[in-house]
């Protein structure tokens, strides 16, 4: 009996081990609380705000693509209707003088996502796999298509707004500068993140984990997976939900792009772009995504067209996304190998560069002369200049992207033979993940 | 009295006209979803992943279709558009599809999604976002019968020819030539066919290619009678996956019934002007400013674009497999 018990059931952990376990959260709280004493202007304030927005909105819906395996292409319906919800309760408040302070309100937009989950989430979770996305996808056409049809509750086109600073305050704080919204977020963010791997945890969550690796042998346990996938999807849309009333208090407006396709699709590109196969993926790709984003948009006219093409290639090179690429590296680190492996990376990461930069000149070129042709040729993306109608421009964009093609292929043959070579050392040293 | 009566009878021609309409551009666009939706289906069952950037071919189809026929005029583009996005297709299978598929059908299906997130984007640059001058060729630029006082274009008859003969044609290669065996043979025993020596992976890419170019084809007939625009795959995508939904995923003849079920449903609703407003009388004034006057007062042309999401939910609660769908992905 006993060494049955000492076999099945984990080690109970160590003190040591606890330590690290904690130590992370603690840090990660007191890095939130330091932030905007490091960078304190207003932009930055914004844009960790909208991190945080987004690392709820994608650890939520890494709930159902990551932990349950069920993509879905219509996340967006739960929090655009948390936002809408919670933009009506904050005027609701204001004008009846209730006694609730704005820090709770986030609640009611959770509340909000996981009742319009419950709803939609048994019909949703009727079947799994592809077609399971493509109801999603069915369904937040429903959602957003009626928005506009009801335009008395979600304003139509022009959307509906909210004063955060009427409500009820708390510790003298009105929630009108910035930092006071960044430190509300932060709080949510950390509140929702810990929520959100103490699910994983659960049984529920590991009962998530089985329905997505193999849903017919959850059967023959004797639980249902639609019941397993229906609870996932209502977790994810009360979070959701949640990241949508942030998102709608920090802008004070909710409108119908809120729930509409693109919403949808950016919180599945930095899901999937961080990383599905950890915790951690969603919150670096939530980062990693907003930060681009932010910063493209000035650099370059086209960038969601760049951006496309990253996701395209991530799904085809990484699919693990950025922090599955990293974990790969770290039987190499542990057994010492990493060394052998990093030359290769920076011989193959030159050719490559160099057609990613012929790429670039080349759309560039492009766009200047499909989009506004009669301009000035000289013109600048990423911060360098050229002449978009000089040949030279043409020429050098062909041979980068012809040579560099050339080139990358045989270093990423060298890379990964020297990958492999590095890997097995690894192993015969006794390090396998 | 013969005064009455002839009101009366005319009234029901406006009736009838409306019926006879509705019931032709509801096979019409029944028809054109078909022609898409049979692509996609067949990819599906074939390669097990669904095309989302399937409606991103319509699109280029449209668009090639129109920047050719500038060139050389609408009856080679009819040809060419469809052939190049064909072949476009047959490549993102080659180089594409095929490279992602050792990641899974969930990395398939990313793909493809942001295949169709890129390609919305590059028609944007070359095209811009406004609507571009696709105009109907003037040879058929005449109405081809009148039902009591509708001129119904001669157009919409070609486009509903077109899309017969190139089912009748599909039919006859999959039924009677050797290609069209093998191809039926690795829709449901792909390991099989390559047992047997047959070159699957180039079957897939022909496949791919097929079903894409029916897409353009379908792009390029509509392209003229419907709005050439960058946000056409966004706007009939989603309908195009309820139509492979509802008829069961990988079934050719539930899409082909779906597909005519939701082009006629969407068509008759388009054409009603009731609203429940109408049906039982003005809302007390009480309730005029409250959301129940937005549902009140909202048309069933209004909610015309939401049909086909309801027979969705509907087809999903009662037959969750869709109408002729028989097994689980």
């Amino acid at each position: 009996m006993s060494e049955l018990t000492s076999s099945v059931a984990p080690p109970y952990p160590a003190f040591s081990d606890k330590l690290k376990f904690y130590g992370i959260w603690v840090a990660a709280a007191l890095m939130l609380l330091v932030l905007p004493r490091i960078f304190g202007s207003g932009g930055a304030l914004t844009t960790f705000s909208l991190i945080g927005i987004s690392i709820i909105f994608s650890l939520s819906y890494n709930i159902l693509l990551g932990q349950t395996g069920m993509l879905s292409f219509g996340h967006a319906v739960y929090y655009g209707l948390g936002g809408f919800l919670v933009i009506h309760a904050i005027n609701i408040i204001s004008a009846n003088k209730l006694p609730i302070p704005l820090p709770v309100v986030p609640l009611i937009g959770g509340l909000t996502g996981l009742f319009f989950a419950a709803l939609l989430g048994w019909v949703s979770t009727q079947r799994s796999g592809t077609a399971f996305a493509m109801i999603s996808l069915g369904v937040a056409e429903l959602v957003a298509s009626s928005a506009l049809i009801l335009r008395t509750f979600f304003g139509g086109e022009a959307g509906i707004s909210a004063n955060r600073t009427k409500l009820m305050r708390l510790f003298d704080w009105n929630f009108g500068p910035q930092i006071q919204i960044y430190y509300l977020v932060a709080a949510w963010t950390l509140l929702a993140m810990v929520a959100m791997y103490a699910l994983t945890r659960t049984p529920l969550g590991r009962m998530c984990n089985a329905v997505r690796d193999n849903p017919e042998r959850v059967q023959f346990v004797g639980y249902d997976p639609h019941v397993v996938r229906y609870l996932a999807f209502c977790f994810a849309g009360f979070f959701a939900g949640i990241a949508g009333a942030l998102a709608a208090i920090n802008f004070e407006i909710a409108n119908s792009a809120y729930l509409g396709a693109i919403q949808s699709g950016t919180v599945l590109f930095s899901t999937y772009i961080g990383g599905v196969g950890f915790f951690i993926g969603p919150i670096v790709g939530a980062m990693f995504v907003t930060v681009l984003s932010l910063s493209l948009s000035d650099l370059t006219s086209v960038w969601q067209l760049y951006f496309g093409l990253f996701f395209i290639s991530v799904v085809t090179f990484a699919p693990g996304g950025i922090t599955g690429l990293l974990m790969m590296h770290r039987p190499l680190l542990k057994g010492g190998t990493l060394g052998k492996v990093l030359p290769f990376y920076l011989i193959a990461l030159i050719p490559t560069f160099a057609m990613v930069a012929g790429l670039v000149l080349a759309i560039e070129t492009v766009v200047h002369h499909t989009v506004n042709p009669g301009d000035d040729p000289n013109i600048r993306a990423f911060g360098i200049n050229f002449n978009a109608s000089s040949p030279v421009t043409w020429i050098v964009a062909l041979f980068l992207i012809v040579a560099g093609f050339v080139v990358a292929r045989k270093t990423w043959s060298w890379l990964a033979r020297a990958w492999d070579d590095a890997l097995t050392t690894a192993r015969d040293r006794g390090y396998h993940a | 009295m013969p005064e009455r009566s002839r009101l009366i009878s005319r009234g029901w021609c406006v009736v009838l006209e409306l019926i006879v309409i509705s019931t032709l551009n509801g096979v019409l666009f029944g028809i054109l979803l078909f022609l898409m939706a049979s692509g996609l289906t067949v990819i599906f069952s074939m390669l097990g992943v669904l095309n989302f950037a399937h409606a991103s071919f319509y699109m280029l189809g449209a668009f090639f279709g129109f920047q050719i026929s500038r060139w050389v005029g609408f009856w080679p583009a009819l040809l060419i558009a469809p052939l190049l996005a064909g072949a476009l297709g047959a490549a993102v299978e080659r180089f594409g599809l095929r490279q992602v598929h050792r990641n899974g059908h969930v990395a398939e299906l990313l793909f493809t999604f942001g295949l169709a997130f890129a390609i919305e984007e590059i028609v944007q640059i070359i095209w811009g976002k406004s609507p571009v001058d696709f105009r109907i060729p003037p040879l058929l630029d005449f109405s081809a019968f009148t039902i009591f006082s509708t001129n119904y274009p001669a157009y919409k008859m070609f486009m509903l020819l077109v899309s017969i003969i190139i089912f009748a044609g599909l039919l006859v290669a999959l039924k009677k030539t050797r290609i069209g065996l093998i191809v039926q043979a690795a829709l449901t025993h792909p390991q099989m066919v390559g047992h047997l020596g047959h070159n699957v992976g180039r079957i897939f890419m022909l496949v791919f290619g097929v079903g894409t170019a029916l897409a353009a084809i379908a792009g390029v007939i509509a392209g003229p009678a419907l709005v050439t625009q960058s946000n056409m795959a966004a706007l009939l995508g989603p309908i195009l996956f309820v139509v492979v939904v509802v008829g069961g995923l990988g079934s050719l003849p539930g899409a082909f019934i779906a597909s005519l079920l939701i082009g006629l449903v969407q068509t008759f609703a388009v054409s009603m002007n009731g609203s429940l407003d109408g049906a039982f009388g003005p809302l007390s004034p009480a309730y005029a400013q409250t959301w129940l006057a937005d549902i009140w007062g909202v048309t069933v042309a209004q909610i015309a674009p939401i049909m086909p999401y309801v027979l969705l939910v509907l087809i999903l609660i009662f037959r969750p497999m869709g109408l002729l769908g028989t097994r689980d992905t």
